[in-house]
């Protein structure tokens, strides 16, 4: 390895993508930039689909200090479960986070980037970018990435932060060109997506505190896994339980999987019935 | 036709050296230590906004004085290379021993090759998992690099300052106690430093995963005596 080290007309400046296309390193190239050698013959549909695991239910919450966000465990391939314990939801830098739906493989390598972008960004300019720029981002490698989705392997994010600027909590919804629509209160994505959308509107009070949007969540997550068969349900057998971070001024907090659990055991005893005798013995 | 005047290697080297050395005698000092909880990187630095003290890696800081294009373009370059083999292969493959040693090749083939030397002095500081893990990696205008546990001073009048910490820097100090040995290091029996005079950040084992954090404002303010 060299130190690489640029003339001013080559240097890529702050961004990770433009620094992996100078090196020539990359399945960043192939995957999330539209003007690249890309798989034109390649359609990924019927029963070949199948082949890439799908990851499914995400919402997020915004509350007073900030915004809970939350996704189940399960990815699936067709009909069969291919993966129990995915992680779906992960932090961007330290005051915001991303959750994914969509094909499970690209989605991580996207938020792996997405990471780097954000920090390599911070570490080169000396100041992180803001939250709209962060945003932003993100629309620009999924358009990149938009031919793929073409051909069958999207992804739909959902991007939460907190805003030091506005002082508040702010969450954006994507779809597969990079659209951005910035939420007001709440956003999901994923298969599972209406069912848990249904729990969190009638659930959802504005000024909420944080810990009553972390009931919503695991409320919406429960009720999606109920209805929507590629979302994962809490499982207490194993002890798989759905990832919940929350985002305040403080930064990115993923909740211990104990933590949930119990607000999982609190939720099935307020349903009732045989759920609550199954849900509560972890 | 003329002949090319003819130099002595000796003498092309030890001009080069006189000249880099000269450039960096002309700026502020700085100090890389050890201390309890990781390591302390402290620089004098009147500006609020370009910066001698960076942050490369998870655990990997970086100091630089002299002209600060070049040692800002060695810096950039350095989170490029952390970041692309964190990227290529595991976040825990990137350390400091690499990274010094491109510098000093990078350093020497200035000196060696280029007409003029680059008039930089730089510290690469590692925080390591355990104490005796610490490391601060110097390095010298010509690509000279040494390692050491304990402490280096890079810049002007490096030498006094050196011999001034000598006797205040302790292994096992605090924050409050490193930094109050390093900035009376760089300020000297005459001068007492404020914040605003000082660039302070620690990689500290109590920071999470970005080991690396700046130590300003009040908090700084706070910690001086």
């Amino acid at each position: 390895m060299v130190l690489p080290l640029f003339r001013p007309k080559d240097d890529p400046g702050p961004s990770f993508l433009g620094l992996l296309d100078k090196v020539g390193m990359g399945p960043a190239e192939a995957f999330f930039r539209a003007d690249r050698r890309r798989a034109d013959g390649l359609v990924i549909d019927g029963p070949e689909r199948q082949l890439s695991p799908h990851a499914t239910t995400l919402v997020a919450v915004r509350h007073r200090d900030g915004v809970v966000m939350a996704g189940d465990r399960r990815a699936t391939s067709g009909n069969l479960i291919s993966h129990r314990t995915i992680e779906k939801v992960f932090p961007a830098d330290r005051h915001s986070g991303v959750a994914i739906s969509g094909t499970a493989g690209i989605a991580m390598e996207m938020v792996r980037l997405f990471q780097m972008q954000l920090e390599h960004y911070e570490k080169v300019e000396g100041k992180a970018l803001s939250l709209d720029g962060k945003a932003n981002q993100l629309s620009q490698m999924l358009r990149g990435h938009l031919p793929l989705a073409m051909q069958g392997l999207g992804v739909v994010p959902i991007f939460a932060g907190y805003d030091h600027r506005q002082e508040a909590g702010r969450l954006f919804q994507y779809d597969v060109t990079g659209g951005r629509y910035e939420e007001r209160d709440h956003a999901a994505t994923g298969s599972g997506m209406l069912h848990a959308s249904t729990v969190v509107k009638l659930r959802y009070r504005e000024e909420m505190s944080a810990d009553d949007a972390v009931d919503v969540v695991v409320e919406a997550l429960f009720q999606a896994a109920d209805e929507d068969s590629a979302t994962g349900g809490p499982d207490p057998i194993r002890g798989i339980y759905p990832v919940v971070a929350t985002i305040t001024a403080e930064g990115f907090q993923r909740l211990e999987d104990d933590l949930v659990a119990q607000r999982t055991a609190t939720l099935l005893a307020s349903l009732g019935g045989n759920a609550a005798a199954g849900g509560a013995t972890t | 036709m003329s002949m090319p005047m003819y130099v002595s290697p000796e003498q092309l080297m030890k001009d080069k050296a006189d000249f880099a050395r000269k450039g960096i005698a002309r700026g502020r000092a700085a100090i890389g230590c050890t201390f309890a909880d990781g390591v302390l990187l402290c620089a004098e630095n009147p500006s609020n906004t370009l910066r001698k003290v960076s942050e490369i890696y998870d655990r990997i800081g970086f100091v630089g004085v002299g002209r600060y294009n070049e040692f800002d373009s060695l810096r950039k370059g350095g989170v490029r290379h952390a970041d692309l083999k964190g990227y290529a292969y595991s976040r825990e493959d990137v350390d400091a021993r690499s990274l010094a040693n491109l510098y000093a090749e990078t350093l020497g083939g200035y000196f060696t090759h280029e007409p003029k030397p680059l008039e930089i002095e730089m510290l690469v500081g590692e925080m390591g998992e355990e104490p005796d893990g610490d490391q601060l990696f110097h390095l010298l205008y010509d690509g000279t690099v040494m390692d050491m546990r304990t402490f280096a001073v890079i810049g002007g009048e490096a030498e006094t300052i050196r011999a001034r910490l000598e006797e205040a820097w302790s292994r096992e100090a605090d924050l409050t106690g490193s930094v109050a040995a390093a900035v009376a290091a760089l300020g000297g029996p005459d001068r007492t430093l404020v914040a605003d005079d000082l660039e302070v950040a620690v990689l500290a084992r109590s920071n999470g995963r970005r080991a690396f954090r700046r130590v300003e404002g009040d908090e700084l303010t706070g910690l001086l005596p």
